[in-house]
Protein backbone atom coordinates (compact mmCIF):
# COMPACT_ATOMS: atom_id res chain seq x y z
CA UNK A 1 0.00 0.00 0.00
CA UNK A 2 1.65 3.57 -0.98
CA UNK A 3 2.77 4.59 2.51
CA UNK A 4 1.52 8.51 2.71
CA UNK A 5 -1.92 8.48 3.07
CA UNK A 6 -4.27 12.02 2.28
CA UNK A 7 -6.87 13.32 3.87
CA UNK A 8 -10.67 13.96 2.81
CA UNK A 9 -9.84 17.08 1.68
CA UNK A 10 -6.69 16.80 0.16
CA UNK A 11 -7.82 14.22 -2.61
CA UNK A 12 -9.56 14.94 -5.46
CA UNK A 13 -13.55 14.09 -6.02
CA UNK A 14 -14.90 10.81 -7.65
CA UNK A 15 -11.98 8.14 -6.63
CA UNK A 16 -10.27 10.26 -9.76
CA UNK A 17 -6.93 8.55 -9.81
CA UNK A 18 -4.26 11.23 -8.91
CA UNK A 19 -1.19 8.79 -9.30
CA UNK A 20 -0.45 6.31 -11.57
CA UNK A 21 -1.36 3.18 -10.61
CA UNK A 22 2.21 1.48 -10.39
CA UNK A 23 2.39 4.20 -7.27
CA UNK A 24 -0.28 2.21 -5.88
CA UNK A 25 1.92 -0.80 -4.14
CA UNK A 26 -0.52 -3.92 -3.43
CA UNK A 27 2.67 -6.38 -1.86
CA UNK A 28 1.04 -5.88 1.26
CA UNK A 29 -2.13 -8.13 0.08
CA UNK A 30 -0.15 -11.40 -0.17
CA UNK A 31 -0.33 -14.05 2.81
CA UNK A 32 2.92 -16.05 0.67
CA UNK A 33 5.65 -15.12 -1.22
CA UNK A 34 7.67 -16.62 -3.74
CA UNK A 35 11.43 -17.67 -2.66
CA UNK A 36 13.59 -18.02 -5.78
CA UNK A 37 16.33 -20.55 -6.01
CA UNK A 38 19.34 -19.37 -8.80
CA UNK A 39 20.67 -23.06 -8.27
CA UNK A 40 18.01 -24.69 -9.95
CA UNK A 41 17.06 -21.32 -11.77
CA UNK A 42 17.82 -22.43 -15.93
CA UNK A 43 16.72 -18.64 -16.36
CA UNK A 44 14.02 -20.11 -18.84
CA UNK A 45 11.45 -16.96 -17.89
CA UNK A 46 8.14 -18.83 -17.81
CA UNK A 47 7.67 -17.03 -14.42
CA UNK A 48 7.95 -13.86 -16.04
CA UNK A 49 5.46 -14.64 -18.42
CA UNK A 50 3.35 -16.00 -16.26
CA UNK A 51 2.90 -13.87 -13.78
CA UNK A 52 0.05 -11.87 -13.69
CA UNK A 53 1.18 -8.44 -11.90
CA UNK A 54 4.25 -8.28 -14.17
CA UNK A 55 6.13 -8.49 -10.44
CA UNK A 56 9.18 -11.10 -11.67
CA UNK A 57 11.74 -9.16 -14.37
CA UNK A 58 15.07 -10.66 -15.24
CA UNK A 59 18.32 -8.79 -14.99
CA UNK A 60 20.52 -9.43 -17.66
CA UNK A 61 23.69 -7.97 -16.18
CA UNK A 62 23.53 -10.12 -12.91
CA UNK A 63 21.50 -12.60 -14.31
CA UNK A 64 19.47 -13.09 -11.59
CA UNK A 65 15.24 -13.08 -11.64
CA UNK A 66 13.72 -9.74 -9.47
CA UNK A 67 10.66 -10.31 -7.62
CA UNK A 68 9.20 -7.38 -6.84
CA UNK A 69 7.04 -7.90 -3.52
CA UNK A 70 5.58 -4.64 -3.74
CA UNK A 71 3.53 -6.18 -6.26
CA UNK A 72 3.33 -9.56 -5.44
CA UNK A 73 0.06 -10.81 -4.73
CA UNK A 74 1.41 -14.44 -3.46
CA UNK A 75 -0.88 -16.28 -5.93
CA UNK A 76 2.14 -18.99 -6.27
CA UNK A 77 1.51 -19.25 -10.15
CA UNK A 78 5.59 -19.07 -10.95
CA UNK A 79 5.76 -21.56 -8.31
CA UNK A 80 3.04 -23.98 -10.06
CA UNK A 81 4.91 -23.07 -13.61
CA UNK A 82 8.38 -23.65 -12.55
CA UNK A 83 10.05 -26.67 -14.37
CA UNK A 84 12.78 -27.08 -12.02
CA UNK A 85 10.90 -26.15 -9.01
CA UNK A 86 13.17 -23.19 -8.31
CA UNK A 87 10.40 -21.14 -6.84
CA UNK A 88 9.00 -22.07 -3.54
CA UNK A 89 5.91 -20.35 -1.85
CA UNK A 90 6.37 -19.70 1.67
CA UNK A 91 4.24 -18.01 4.30
CA UNK A 92 4.89 -14.16 5.16
CA UNK A 93 7.08 -14.12 7.97
CA UNK A 94 8.10 -17.19 8.32
CA UNK A 95 10.62 -17.39 5.13
CA UNK B 1 -44.06 41.15 -8.70
CA UNK B 2 -42.79 38.69 -11.82
CA UNK B 3 -40.09 41.25 -13.68
CA UNK B 4 -40.20 38.88 -16.35
CA UNK B 5 -43.03 38.21 -18.70
CA UNK B 6 -44.37 34.76 -18.69
CA UNK B 7 -46.40 32.71 -20.90
CA UNK B 8 -49.82 30.67 -18.76
CA UNK B 9 -49.98 27.15 -20.23
CA UNK B 10 -52.07 24.53 -19.27
CA UNK B 11 -49.56 21.54 -18.14
CA UNK B 12 -50.37 18.57 -15.78
CA UNK B 13 -47.04 18.09 -13.72
CA UNK B 14 -45.11 15.64 -16.48
CA UNK B 15 -45.67 17.97 -19.15
CA UNK B 16 -44.27 20.76 -16.99
CA UNK B 17 -41.09 18.62 -15.95
CA UNK B 18 -40.96 18.03 -19.82
CA UNK B 19 -41.40 21.68 -20.90
CA UNK B 20 -38.39 22.58 -18.28
CA UNK B 21 -36.23 20.24 -19.15
CA UNK B 22 -36.39 21.40 -23.12
CA UNK B 23 -35.93 25.01 -21.94
CA UNK B 24 -32.98 23.84 -19.89
CA UNK B 25 -30.70 22.98 -23.34
CA UNK B 26 -30.10 19.13 -22.10
CA UNK B 27 -27.46 17.28 -23.72
CA UNK B 28 -28.76 13.64 -23.20
CA UNK B 29 -32.05 12.12 -22.18
CA UNK B 30 -31.83 8.15 -21.72
CA UNK B 31 -35.40 7.17 -19.96
CA UNK B 32 -37.88 4.48 -20.28
CA UNK B 33 -41.37 5.06 -19.90
CA UNK B 34 -43.14 3.96 -16.77
CA UNK B 35 -46.54 5.13 -15.53
CA UNK B 36 -47.34 7.56 -13.88
CA UNK B 37 -43.88 9.51 -15.30
CA UNK B 38 -44.54 8.17 -19.01
CA UNK B 39 -45.87 11.64 -20.14
CA UNK B 40 -42.37 13.28 -19.32
CA UNK B 41 -40.64 10.54 -22.13
CA UNK B 42 -43.62 10.82 -24.46
CA UNK B 43 -43.59 14.62 -24.58
CA UNK B 44 -39.85 14.76 -24.34
CA UNK B 45 -39.58 12.38 -27.77
CA UNK B 46 -41.57 14.82 -29.36
CA UNK B 47 -39.73 17.34 -28.88
CA UNK B 48 -36.43 15.71 -30.57
CA UNK B 49 -38.75 14.48 -33.25
CA UNK B 50 -39.50 17.90 -34.29
CA UNK B 51 -36.35 19.38 -33.72
CA UNK B 52 -37.23 21.43 -31.42
CA UNK B 53 -34.01 20.29 -28.48
CA UNK B 54 -30.45 19.89 -29.95
CA UNK B 55 -30.75 16.43 -26.96
CA UNK B 56 -29.46 13.11 -27.58
CA UNK B 57 -32.77 10.81 -27.05
CA UNK B 58 -31.45 7.47 -25.83
CA UNK B 59 -34.13 4.64 -25.69
CA UNK B 60 -32.72 2.35 -23.18
CA UNK B 61 -34.20 -1.11 -22.49
CA UNK B 62 -34.44 -0.56 -18.51
CA UNK B 63 -34.24 1.93 -15.94
CA UNK B 64 -30.83 0.44 -14.93
CA UNK B 65 -29.62 1.35 -18.29
CA UNK B 66 -31.45 4.64 -18.45
CA UNK B 67 -29.23 5.74 -15.20
CA UNK B 68 -26.08 3.66 -16.18
CA UNK B 69 -26.57 5.97 -19.73
CA UNK B 70 -27.04 9.08 -17.81
CA UNK B 71 -24.02 8.62 -15.44
CA UNK B 72 -21.55 8.02 -18.72
CA UNK B 73 -22.99 10.88 -20.58
CA UNK B 74 -22.15 13.14 -17.11
CA UNK B 75 -18.90 11.96 -16.84
CA UNK B 76 -18.11 13.72 -20.03
CA UNK B 77 -19.53 16.67 -19.27
CA UNK B 78 -23.17 16.43 -21.10
CA UNK B 79 -25.75 17.70 -19.27
CA UNK B 80 -28.23 15.03 -18.78
CA UNK B 81 -31.92 14.21 -17.36
CA UNK B 82 -34.08 11.32 -17.00
CA UNK B 83 -37.48 10.50 -15.47
CA UNK B 84 -38.83 7.44 -13.39
CA UNK B 85 -40.89 6.16 -11.00
CA UNK B 86 -41.83 3.06 -8.36
CA UNK B 87 -40.13 -0.19 -9.68
CA UNK B 88 -37.80 1.96 -12.20
CA UNK B 89 -36.26 4.21 -9.43
CA UNK B 90 -35.93 0.48 -7.62
CA UNK B 91 -34.26 -0.59 -10.94
CA UNK B 92 -31.84 2.11 -10.93
CA UNK B 93 -30.78 1.51 -7.33
CA UNK B 94 -27.68 0.00 -7.75
CA UNK B 95 -27.21 3.31 -10.26
CA UNK B 96 -27.97 5.69 -7.91
CA UNK B 97 -25.14 4.68 -5.50
CA UNK B 98 -22.65 5.27 -8.48
CA UNK B 99 -23.71 7.91 -10.16
CA UNK B 100 -23.69 9.89 -6.84
CA UNK B 101 -20.09 8.50 -5.91
CA UNK B 102 -19.12 9.53 -9.55
CA UNK B 103 -20.24 12.62 -8.80
CA UNK B 104 -22.18 12.99 -11.88
CA UNK B 105 -24.86 15.79 -11.50
CA UNK B 106 -27.46 13.89 -13.43
CA UNK B 107 -30.93 15.67 -12.89
CA UNK B 108 -34.31 13.37 -12.55
CA UNK B 109 -37.74 13.88 -11.93
CA UNK B 110 -39.57 10.86 -9.72
CA UNK B 111 -43.18 10.53 -10.39
CA UNK B 112 -44.20 9.56 -6.78
CA UNK B 113 -45.78 5.95 -6.97
CA UNK B 114 -46.40 2.72 -4.58
CA UNK B 115 -43.56 -0.06 -4.61
CA UNK B 116 -45.15 -3.36 -5.26
CA UNK B 117 -46.39 -5.88 -4.37
CA UNK B 118 -49.36 -5.86 -4.31
CA UNK B 119 -49.11 -3.70 -7.56
CA UNK B 120 -50.01 -0.46 -7.36
CA UNK B 121 -49.69 2.68 -9.61
CA UNK B 122 -50.75 5.61 -7.56
CA UNK B 123 -49.07 7.86 -5.66
CA UNK B 124 -46.93 7.38 -2.39
CA UNK B 125 -43.57 8.49 -1.42
CA UNK B 126 -42.23 4.78 -0.84
CA UNK B 127 -39.79 4.76 -3.95
CA UNK B 128 -38.06 8.04 -3.39
CA UNK B 129 -37.88 7.47 0.54
CA UNK B 130 -36.52 4.37 -0.11
CA UNK B 131 -33.40 6.11 -2.25
CA UNK B 132 -32.57 8.73 0.70
CA UNK B 133 -29.48 7.37 1.24
CA UNK B 134 -27.79 7.00 -1.62
CA UNK B 135 -26.47 10.63 -1.99
CA UNK B 136 -28.96 12.18 -4.04
CA UNK B 137 -30.60 15.82 -3.69
CA UNK B 138 -33.87 15.61 -3.15
CA UNK B 139 -36.74 18.25 -3.91
CA UNK B 140 -40.81 17.32 -3.48
CA UNK B 141 -43.00 19.41 -5.47
CA UNK B 142 -46.44 20.84 -4.28
CA UNK B 143 -47.57 21.37 -7.54
CA UNK B 144 -46.72 21.22 -11.00
CA UNK B 145 -45.89 25.21 -11.04
CA UNK B 146 -42.98 24.11 -8.06
CA UNK B 147 -42.32 20.81 -10.28
CA UNK B 148 -41.59 22.95 -13.18
CA UNK B 149 -39.24 25.74 -11.15
CA UNK B 150 -37.73 23.01 -9.09
CA UNK B 151 -36.24 21.26 -11.86
CA UNK B 152 -34.52 24.76 -13.55
CA UNK B 153 -32.94 25.26 -10.47
CA UNK B 154 -32.24 20.87 -9.93
CA UNK B 155 -29.75 21.77 -12.85
CA UNK B 156 -28.18 24.69 -11.15
CA UNK B 157 -27.58 22.84 -7.63
CA UNK B 158 -26.34 19.83 -8.89
CA UNK B 159 -24.18 20.91 -11.51
CA UNK B 160 -22.84 23.36 -8.98
CA UNK B 161 -19.02 22.87 -9.21
CA UNK B 162 -19.11 22.99 -5.33
CA UNK B 163 -21.87 20.43 -4.63
CA UNK B 164 -21.72 18.00 -7.93
CA UNK B 165 -24.49 15.55 -7.01
CA UNK B 166 -27.28 13.93 -9.09
CA UNK B 167 -30.57 16.10 -7.88
CA UNK B 168 -33.92 14.03 -8.23
CA UNK B 169 -37.20 16.31 -8.34
CA UNK B 170 -40.08 14.55 -6.71
CA UNK B 171 -43.57 15.11 -7.82
CA UNK B 172 -46.61 12.79 -6.71
CA UNK B 173 -48.00 10.64 -9.38
CA UNK B 174 -51.27 11.52 -11.01
CA UNK B 175 -52.10 13.68 -8.44
CA UNK B 176 -49.85 15.98 -9.63
CA UNK B 177 -48.77 14.24 -12.87
CA UNK B 178 -51.57 13.65 -14.68
CA UNK B 179 -53.79 16.39 -13.05
CA UNK B 180 -54.17 19.82 -15.63
CA UNK B 181 -52.94 23.37 -13.72
CA UNK B 182 -52.44 26.61 -15.19
CA UNK B 183 -48.21 26.73 -15.47
CA UNK B 184 -46.53 30.11 -15.81
CA UNK B 185 -43.43 29.68 -17.82
CA UNK B 186 -40.22 31.78 -18.24
CA UNK B 187 -39.14 32.57 -21.96
CA UNK B 188 -36.47 29.77 -22.91
CA UNK B 189 -34.05 32.39 -23.40
CA UNK B 190 -34.46 33.21 -19.77
CA UNK B 191 -33.96 29.92 -18.89
CA UNK B 192 -31.39 29.31 -21.04
CA UNK B 193 -29.20 32.19 -19.37
CA UNK B 194 -30.20 31.09 -15.67
CA UNK B 195 -28.78 27.61 -16.13
CA UNK B 196 -26.18 28.07 -18.34
CA UNK B 197 -23.36 26.04 -19.47
CA UNK B 198 -22.18 23.12 -17.28
CA UNK B 199 -18.78 24.57 -15.00
CA UNK B 200 -16.42 21.86 -14.81
CA UNK B 201 -14.15 21.68 -12.10
CA UNK B 202 -10.64 21.13 -12.53
CA UNK B 203 -9.10 17.51 -10.60
CA UNK B 204 -5.70 16.23 -10.04
CA UNK B 205 -5.01 13.61 -12.94
CA UNK B 206 -2.90 10.52 -12.09
CA UNK B 207 0.33 12.56 -13.44
CA UNK B 208 -0.44 15.05 -11.01
CA UNK B 209 -1.63 17.82 -13.55
CA UNK B 210 -4.83 19.73 -12.89
CA UNK B 211 -7.62 19.05 -15.61
CA UNK B 212 -11.50 19.52 -16.14
CA UNK B 213 -13.27 16.83 -14.64
CA UNK B 214 -14.64 15.11 -17.12
CA UNK B 215 -13.48 11.94 -19.48
CA UNK B 216 -11.74 13.03 -22.65
CA UNK B 217 -9.45 11.39 -24.55
CA UNK B 218 -7.31 14.57 -24.75
CA UNK B 219 -6.53 14.70 -20.72
CA UNK B 220 -7.61 11.07 -19.84
CA UNK B 221 -8.89 10.73 -16.23
CA UNK B 222 -9.73 7.50 -14.19
CA UNK B 223 -13.62 8.07 -12.42
CA UNK B 224 -14.79 5.67 -9.69
CA UNK B 225 -12.10 3.13 -9.71
CA UNK B 226 -11.76 0.15 -7.20
CA UNK B 227 -11.71 2.09 -3.63
CA UNK B 228 -10.49 -0.03 -0.84
CA UNK B 229 -10.19 0.27 3.12
CA UNK B 230 -7.39 2.91 2.58
CA UNK B 231 -9.55 5.81 0.59
CA UNK B 232 -13.15 4.58 -0.06
CA UNK B 233 -13.88 6.08 3.55
CA UNK B 234 -12.77 9.49 2.59
CA UNK B 235 -14.62 9.58 -0.55
CA UNK B 236 -17.60 8.99 1.24
CA UNK B 237 -16.77 11.70 3.55
CA UNK B 238 -16.37 14.14 0.60
CA UNK B 239 -19.97 13.57 -0.57
CA UNK B 240 -21.69 14.54 2.67
CA UNK B 241 -19.41 17.50 2.34
CA UNK B 242 -20.98 18.06 -0.74
CA UNK B 243 -24.60 17.51 1.04
CA UNK B 244 -23.47 19.86 3.67
CA UNK B 245 -22.60 22.74 0.98
CA UNK B 246 -25.85 22.23 -0.80
CA UNK B 247 -28.10 23.34 1.96
CA UNK B 248 -26.49 27.22 1.54
CA UNK B 249 -26.48 26.39 -2.87
CA UNK B 250 -30.14 24.95 -2.90
CA UNK B 251 -31.27 28.45 -1.36
CA UNK B 252 -29.06 30.85 -3.09
CA UNK B 253 -30.14 29.05 -6.51
CA UNK B 254 -33.91 29.40 -5.26
CA UNK B 255 -33.25 32.92 -4.38
CA UNK B 256 -32.12 33.92 -7.40
CA UNK B 257 -34.71 32.60 -9.29
CA UNK B 258 -37.41 33.94 -7.18
CA UNK B 259 -35.60 37.08 -8.28
CA UNK B 260 -36.38 36.41 -11.75
CA UNK B 261 -39.33 34.86 -11.84
CA UNK B 262 -41.55 35.91 -8.59
CA UNK B 263 -42.16 32.62 -7.15
CA UNK B 264 -40.52 31.34 -4.16
CA UNK B 265 -41.27 28.86 -2.15
CA UNK B 266 -40.11 29.48 1.47
CA UNK B 267 -36.33 29.78 1.57
CA UNK B 268 -36.10 27.16 -0.57
CA UNK B 269 -35.33 24.01 1.59
CA UNK B 270 -38.44 24.94 4.10
CA UNK B 271 -41.68 26.43 3.30
CA UNK B 272 -43.96 27.35 6.53
CA UNK B 273 -47.27 28.61 6.12
CA UNK B 274 -48.75 30.65 9.31
CA UNK B 275 -46.42 28.74 11.42
CA UNK B 276 -44.50 31.80 13.34
CA UNK B 277 -47.30 32.44 15.88
CA UNK B 278 -48.84 28.63 15.39
CA UNK B 279 -49.42 26.37 18.14
CA UNK B 280 -50.28 23.33 16.43
CA UNK B 281 -48.35 22.29 13.68
CA UNK B 282 -48.13 19.45 10.53
CA UNK B 283 -45.29 18.29 8.69
CA UNK B 284 -45.34 17.13 5.53
CA UNK B 285 -44.30 16.92 1.65
CA UNK B 286 -45.74 17.21 -1.74
CA UNK B 287 -48.76 17.96 -2.97
CA UNK B 288 -50.51 16.89 0.35
CA UNK B 289 -49.49 20.35 1.70
CA UNK B 290 -51.56 22.47 -0.66
CA UNK B 291 -54.94 20.63 1.01
CA UNK B 292 -52.69 21.04 4.57
CA UNK B 293 -52.93 24.86 3.91
CA UNK B 294 -56.58 24.94 3.13
CA UNK B 295 -57.20 23.05 6.59
CA UNK B 296 -54.30 25.78 7.94
CA UNK B 297 -57.15 28.68 6.13
CA UNK B 298 -60.07 27.25 7.65
CA UNK B 299 -58.95 26.71 11.35
CA UNK B 300 -57.24 29.84 11.39
CA UNK B 301 -60.74 31.36 10.76
CA UNK B 302 -62.33 29.91 13.93
CA UNK B 303 -59.24 31.17 15.68
CA UNK B 304 -57.37 27.79 15.95
CA UNK B 305 -53.78 28.59 15.96
CA UNK B 306 -52.89 26.41 12.96
CA UNK B 307 -49.28 25.97 11.11
CA UNK B 308 -47.74 24.12 8.34
CA UNK B 309 -44.52 23.01 7.72
CA UNK B 310 -43.72 22.09 4.24
CA UNK B 311 -40.23 20.37 3.78
CA UNK B 312 -39.29 21.07 0.33
CA UNK B 313 -35.81 19.61 0.50
CA UNK B 314 -35.55 16.13 2.20
CA UNK B 315 -31.88 15.93 1.47
CA UNK B 316 -29.99 17.45 2.45
CA UNK B 317 -32.32 17.21 5.56
CA UNK B 318 -32.84 21.15 6.72
CA UNK B 319 -31.73 20.75 10.30
CA UNK B 320 -31.84 24.19 11.49
CA UNK B 321 -34.49 25.48 9.52
CA UNK B 322 -36.60 22.34 11.25
CA UNK B 323 -35.49 23.09 14.57
CA UNK B 324 -36.18 27.11 14.51
CA UNK B 325 -39.64 26.24 12.50
CA UNK B 326 -40.99 23.82 15.16
CA UNK B 327 -39.40 24.87 18.51
CA UNK B 328 -42.07 26.15 21.17
CA UNK B 329 -44.92 24.05 19.10
CA UNK B 330 -47.62 23.03 21.72
CA UNK B 331 -47.97 20.23 19.49
CA UNK B 332 -46.57 18.25 16.32
CA UNK B 333 -47.41 15.89 13.78
CA UNK B 334 -45.31 14.53 10.93
CA UNK B 335 -47.07 13.18 7.79
CA UNK B 336 -45.61 10.27 6.19
CA UNK B 337 -46.59 8.81 2.50
CA UNK B 338 -44.26 5.98 3.28
CA UNK B 339 -44.11 2.90 5.52
CA UNK B 340 -40.59 2.12 7.41
CA UNK B 341 -41.83 -1.26 8.29
CA UNK B 342 -40.61 -1.90 11.90
CA UNK B 343 -38.97 1.64 11.87
CA UNK B 344 -41.79 2.81 14.77
CA UNK B 345 -42.87 5.59 12.27
CA UNK B 346 -42.68 6.65 8.52
CA UNK B 347 -39.43 8.26 7.64
CA UNK B 348 -40.06 11.53 8.04
CA UNK B 349 -41.01 11.31 11.39
CA UNK B 350 -37.66 9.91 12.44
CA UNK B 351 -35.56 12.79 10.73
CA UNK B 352 -38.28 15.36 12.27
CA UNK B 353 -37.94 13.85 16.17
CA UNK B 354 -34.17 13.16 15.70
CA UNK B 355 -33.76 16.91 14.66
CA UNK B 356 -35.55 17.98 17.59
CA UNK B 357 -33.97 16.26 20.12
CA UNK B 358 -31.43 18.84 20.75
CA UNK B 359 -34.43 21.10 21.87
CA UNK B 360 -34.25 21.29 25.62
CA UNK B 361 -38.40 21.91 25.35
CA UNK B 362 -38.96 19.37 23.11
CA UNK B 363 -42.42 19.64 21.85
CA UNK B 364 -44.81 16.59 21.81
CA UNK B 365 -44.59 14.93 18.41
CA UNK B 366 -46.44 12.16 16.94
CA UNK B 367 -46.85 10.52 13.18
CA UNK B 368 -49.62 9.44 10.45
CA UNK B 369 -49.21 7.32 7.76
CA UNK B 370 -51.58 8.41 5.28
CA UNK B 371 -52.13 7.69 1.62
CA UNK B 372 -50.09 4.48 0.56
CA UNK B 373 -51.31 3.06 -2.88
CA UNK B 374 -53.08 6.14 -3.75
CA UNK B 375 -55.25 6.15 -1.02
CA UNK B 376 -57.54 9.72 -0.76
CA UNK B 377 -56.50 12.04 1.71
CA UNK B 378 -59.70 14.21 1.69
CA UNK B 379 -59.64 17.75 4.30
CA UNK B 380 -61.62 16.30 6.83
CA UNK B 381 -58.68 13.50 7.09
CA UNK B 382 -56.36 16.98 7.77
CA UNK B 383 -58.75 18.10 9.75
CA UNK B 384 -59.00 15.21 12.19
CA UNK B 385 -55.16 15.27 12.01
CA UNK B 386 -55.26 18.92 14.06
CA UNK B 387 -57.99 18.45 16.30
CA UNK B 388 -55.69 15.74 17.77
CA UNK B 389 -53.39 17.87 17.98
CA UNK B 390 -55.26 20.73 20.29
CA UNK B 391 -55.95 17.74 22.67
CA UNK B 392 -52.75 17.08 22.60
CA UNK B 393 -51.73 20.03 23.45
CA UNK B 394 -54.54 20.66 26.29
CA UNK B 395 -53.94 17.60 27.68
CA UNK B 396 -49.86 16.90 26.88
CA UNK B 397 -50.92 13.20 26.77
CA UNK B 398 -50.37 11.15 23.50
CA UNK B 399 -52.62 7.98 23.45
CA UNK B 400 -50.61 6.86 19.68
CA UNK B 401 -47.56 8.00 19.08
CA UNK B 402 -48.02 6.51 15.38
CA UNK B 403 -50.99 6.04 13.53
CA UNK B 404 -52.79 5.20 10.60
CA UNK B 405 -55.12 7.65 9.29
CA UNK B 406 -57.67 6.91 6.58
CA UNK B 407 -57.06 3.30 7.32
CA UNK B 408 -59.81 0.86 7.40
CA UNK B 409 -59.61 -1.49 10.74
Amino acid sequence: MTPEKKGWKEIPLAGVCWVPSTEYKTGDWSANKPVWNTEKCVRCMLCHIYCPDGAIKYDPETNDMIFDYNFCKGCGICANECPTDAIEMVIKGKE
Amino acid sequence: MAKIEQKTMPLNGDAAVAYAVKQCDVDVVAAYPITPQTIIVEKFSEYVANGEVETAFVCVESEHSAMTCCLTASATGARTFTATASAGLALMHEMLGVTSGCRAPVVMSVVNRALSAPINIHCDHSDSMAARDLGWIQIYAENSQEAYDSIIQAFRIAENPEIMLPTMVGLDGFVLSHTLENVNVLPTEVVKKFVGTRNIPLVMNHKGEMVPFKLDPETPLTIGPLDLYDYYFEHKRQQEEAMRRAVKVIKQVHDEYAEQSGRSYGNGLVEPYRLDDAEIATVCIGSTAGTVKTIVDELRENGIKAGLLKLRVFRPLPAQDIISCLSGKKAIAVMDRACSFGGNGGPMFHEIRHVLYDLPNKPPLVNYIYGLGGRDTPPYMIDSIYRDLQKIAETGQIKDKVQFIGLRE
